[in-house]
């Protein structure tokens, strides 16, 4: 029997986001994704002689946006640097960053799991404006290689984020991850869309491994990269965790015994493979990028972007608990499908004056659907006033809850108005006196439940709803059992 | 011979009045390059056909009482760092030989819309690197007053182009000294403005932080004429400065009394040429009679400029000329690549191989050697003890230009510390080519601007050139005093008689 694994995984994170402008970084040129190939360019993107770098100021305000979300340190001078290096897709020979003095650091972004398992704040060491390089395109055909490059994508805005080895586990990297997407699509600064390369991961995992002695080992650090959804993120630092620790086991090498490697995650394979390595490790021999004057960043200019930043998920989560005295983990399911639901979800509960019930009908009716039908909820067809009317109309005990999803089943199909709906159905409030008729009818004609009622069972009373409602669909079940128990008892 | 001897302004007025027609003018400048370009090389292009198909329509839009702009008619030669959408731009280089822009500079749309006419395109040192235009890929410039002797460079051509009657304006651009130290050997007029003050935008760059456009002319009136057109905030150049241009013309005609100029004994250090310096004591001599006072003032760090701008200027430059790789445009090397990357080659890919050739082929040596000086000055280790050090001897050298412009108003002294020197003189030494923009670099350094023109010539017949510094955005004074200068000599007026080589 071998012992059970006992050590930390330590995983740190690098998030590159395109963020969401309409031109790119330091050229007026369409960031507009899907295009065809160099149809968006400019002697600028292109790195043509000659050409010069404008700053987009839009892109640098998307950008503190976040970095201020992220709870960062905004410097109030900040400059570019040109990081040097050959290759196709990056047609200047350099990619104009941010080297030694980044617009921000020192910030971090918790994330809490609803059910409780863990909770987690993750810093941030900073957050830094650069430009994006464009596309190479491989041809796969062996002997005949041929790369073709499409410059499309070169100047779009890119924010890297880069965290503190903070992170425990491969669903804490997953869960900090869909935190940090939910916040920046929150905020507008990115649509962080991974298919079409708006936001990119590459991930820095170790283990830490206590020792009979009292040291604690500490296996090479590994980047994996090519990791192109959440889901592969969890998956490859749960394989390389185990990769590092059987690896650990048969070589005992430690960190700082051999460099730093680089793997790259095969998804379909499921394993993460070596990278070619480079002899030397990379000079990109940044120095300050001459054609561009540093920035400096305002007081007020910052106080103005946080006015206008709207609530980050972490405080509209803990608002909606607060106000509606609903639960964490609605909360969170509420908050987790972006501003515009939320915004859905407070005008619900407004109408209706409740918020456990508005956040049962948007989770179990408004959410269930939507996904089913996708599109966004903004589109949904099922405005919040007719979900109200519909709440509204079984709370007077017009109907109860199972004939309200019909209505609202109804509403979503015909488009039509919950009133007309109820019309059309039939549905109407069934008279006191029509209760009467038909619980004496149902009585007479099931003398066994009588009996069971009249014995103290009155739980046998529930039996006789189904065929009062095959009887007259808008009974109101609760109404119908306690009129058949009151008058079995006055038998 | 007369309209080609016509100052551009007196040129621009004779055009307005209709002394002479734009095509007039074009058709003598363009026949006078083709009887003489051949023997002085300072032209890689000559438009013929464009520069007489625009003088025709300014000629036409002017009989037609429609506006036509404040230089029409204007013959200018373009230095081949500026780009043009109409005109192969080259940087003299065999990288770029045959590559047309997409577009005009922005000192070149300016000028298009004041309707100037662009004769051609002048020759210069590969990518603007040198003080001698010898390192043009398209041979040598020759000085006009002496076809075995450079002209000096970077804007080597530009500079012979005007001396020699080809073009009477050009442009040129400057980083170390590469408008006013041709302009002095040459025998005209450059003026480097502060930085920013003309849009770089365009502009095929070299050193990012140092380099400016200027105009290059007989005579300061002319500068003072074309500033008024290039000059400008441009929202495409970030480091443009956004203040309104003066009207430099209406300045020139004030005399100088009160002006402080300073004068350098840093400048008279071993290595100045007595007949300079003879002539430069000259020239201080006329400005005081014209009522400038002279003073002396200290630039202390002035010694350190060389080293100093040659480790900026190829650091920036090294990483400026990354973008020519053989991948995009330009230059690739057409040798095959089979064989990279296996065992035994010298290329660890075939696209490492594809970047080594077409690099090797299509830059020249300077431009090599700048390349890997500023390359191995940038390198992890290296950084602050060439690159970072070099920019604080940078500030240092600005502050020295700040408080001597405490006490002057201007700062004189020699362009060049030698009159032209033969082709092939220096070609062997790196180092004392360098030297030759000892008096240049640190108005680069600064930022500030300053200009060149003739002030004497040597026994045997070279010119003699003379510098003027000013504060940042002091052109107004630089030109003024150039402009009193040039009314109180002739200096500027004289005329090679060239197409023979002097012993």
């Amino acid at each position: 029997m071998t012992a059970a694994p006992v050590y930390t995984t330590i995983i740190g994170l690098e998030v590159h986001v395109q963020l969401q402008t309409r031109t790119k970084l330091f050229c007026g040129c369409s960031t507009r994704f899907g295009a065809p190939p160099n149809t968006q360019v400019c002697p600028t993107c292109l790195g043509l002689p000659g050409s010069l770098p404008v700053m987009n100021r839009h892109a640098f305000e998307l950008a503190l946006r976040a970095a201020l979300a992220l709870d960062c340190r905004i410097a109030p001078f900040t400059k570019w640097d040109r990081k040097n290096y050959f290759y196709p897709d990056l047609p200047k020979g350099y990619q104009i960053s941010q080297y030694d003095l980044p617009f921000s650091s020192d910030g971090q972004l918790e994330v809490v799991d609803p059910k409780g398992a863990f909770s987690r704040r993750v810093g941030i060491i900073r957050v830094h404006l650069e430009e994006d390089a464009g596309k190479s395109m491989h041809d796969e055909a062996a002997g005949t290689a041929d790369t073709r490059i499409d410059l499309n994508r070169a100047g779009t805005p890119l924010c890297e984020i880069v965290t503190q080895p903070d992170l425990r586990s491969p669903q804490e990297a997953r869960a900090w991850l869909n935190e940090l997407k939910l916040l920046l699509v929150y905020l507008g600064v990115s649509d962080c869309n991974m298919q079409e390369g708006s936001l990119r991961v590459d991930a820095n995992v170790n283990l830490h491994i206590p020792q009979p002695d009292g040291r604690v080992a500490k296996t090479p650090i590994v980047e994996i990269k090519n990791m192109n959804s959440f889901r592969s993120v969890e998956r490859a630092l749960a394989y390389e965790a185990v990769r590092q620790w059987e690896e650990w086991q048969a070589t005992k090498v430690e960190m700082g015994k051999m460099p730093k490697q680089t793997r790259g995650w095969d998804d379909p394979a499921g394993i993460t493979r070596p990278q070619r390595q480079k002899e030397e490790s990379s000079d990109y021999r940044y120095f300050p990028e001459p054609d561009l004057v540093p920035v400096t960043v305002s007081d007020a200019q910052v106080a103005a972007i946080r006015a206008a930043m709207g609530d980050p998920p972490t405080v509209l989560r803990k608002g909606l608990e607060a106000r509606w005295k609903i639960s964490a983990y609605d909360a969170d399911v509420l908050v987790n499908q972006g501003r515009d639901l939320v915004a859905y979800f407070e005008e619900l509960a407004t109408l209706v004056g409740e918020g456990k019930v508005a956040s049962n009908w948007m989770q179990q009716d408004v959410l269930r659907t939507l996904n089913e039908r996708g599109g966004t909820i903004g589109e949904f067809p099922v405005r919040p006033t007719a979900v109200a009317d519909i709440i509204g109309r079984i709370a007077k005990g017009d109907f109860d809850t199972s004939r309200g999803r019909e209505i609202f089943a109804e509403v979503l199909t015909s488009g039509r108005a919950v009133e007309e709906v109820v019309a059309s159905l039939g549905i109407a409030a069934v008279s006191d006196d029509d209760l009467v008729a038909l619980c004496r009818e149902l009585l007479a004609a099931n003398p066994k439940i009588v009996a069971d009622v009249k014995g103290g069972k009155e739980q046998a009373a529930a039996g006789l709803i189904g065929q009062a409602r095959k009887k007259n669909p808008n009974v109101n079940p609760g109404k119908f059992r306690q009129m058949c128990i009151d008058l079995i008892k006055g038998m | 011979m007369q309209l080609l001897e016509l100052s551009a302004i007196d040129m621009v007025a004779a055009l307005r009045q209709g002394d002479i027609t734009a095509v007039q003018c074009a058709t003598a400048f363009l026949d006078r390059i083709e009887a003489t370009n051949g023997s002085i090389n300072a032209f890689l292009a000559v438009d013929r056909a464009g520069a007489l198909e625009r003088a025709a329509d300014i000629d036409a839009r002017r009989r037609a009482g429609k506006p036509v702009g404040a230089l029409a008619g204007l013959p200018v030669a373009l230095k081949d760092v500026l780009c043009t959408a109409d005109m192969p731009t080259t940087c003299a280089s065999r990288m770029l030989a045959g590559f047309r822009p997409p577009y005009d500079a922005d000192v070149v749309a300016r000028l298009r819309a004041a309707d100037a006419v662009f004769v051609g395109k002048t020759n210069m040192d590969e990518f603007a690197m040198g003080g001698s235009n010898e390192n043009s890929a398209f041979g040598p410039v020759r000085n006009p007053w002496d076809l075995a002797r450079a002209p000096g460079g970077s804007s080597g051509g530009s500079a012979a182009c005007v001396a020699a009657d080809m073009a009477p304006v050009a442009i040129g651009s400057d980083t170390g000294g590469s408008i006013r130290q041709p302009a002095g050997l040459c025998g005209i007029t450059g003026l480097k403005p502060t930085y920013g003050r003309v849009s770089r935008r365009g502009l095929i760059a070299f050193a990012s932080s140092l380099d400016q456009i200027g105009p290059m002319a007989r005579g300061a009136a002319d500068c003072a004429l074309i500033m008024e057109t290039i000059a400008g905030h441009d929202p495409g150049d970030a480091t443009s400065l956004d203040v309104a241009v003066p009207r430099y013309t209406d300045l020139l005609d004030k005399p100088l009394a009160g002006v402080r100029i300073g004068r350098v004994p840093e400048h008279y250090a071993e290595g100045l040429d007595p007949e300079v310096a003879k002539g430069v004591e000259e020239a201080f001599a006329v400005l005081k009679a014209a009522g400038a006072t002279i003073h002396e003032v200290r630039l202390p760090h002035a010694k350190y400029g060389i080293p100093t701008y040659y480790l900026i200027a190829p650091c920036e430059a090294s990483s400026n000329l990354a973008r020519y790789d053989g991948a995009h445009y330009g230059h690739r090397s057409s040798v095959g690549h089979r064989g990279s990357g296996k065992a035994g080659s010298a290329f660890e890919s075939p696209l490492v191989e594809m970047y080594c050739r077409s690099r090797a082929e299509g830059f020249g040596p300077e431009v090599k050697r700048r390349v890997m000086l500023g390359t191995y000055a940038l390198s992890a280790g290296y950084y602050d003890a060439y690159y970072a050090k070099a920019l604080r001897v940078r500030r240092l050298i600005r502050q020295d230009y700040l408080d001597a412009f405490q006490s002057v108003d201007l700062i004189g002294g020699p362009v060049s510390a030698t009159p032209a020197f033969k082709l092939g003189e220096k070609t062997d030494d790196p180092l004392a080519m360098y030297l030759v923009d000892l008096y240049t670099v640190g108005t680069n350094l600064a930022g500030v601007g300053g200009i060149s023109f003739p002030c004497g010539f040597t026994k045997s017949g070279l010119p003699i050139g003379f510098q003027l510094q000013a504060p940042a955005l002091g052109e107004p004074l630089l030109l003024q005093a150039a402009d009193r200068f040039q009314r109180l000599t002739d200096w500027h007026r004289r005329r090679p008689r060239p197409t023979e080589a002097r012993s």
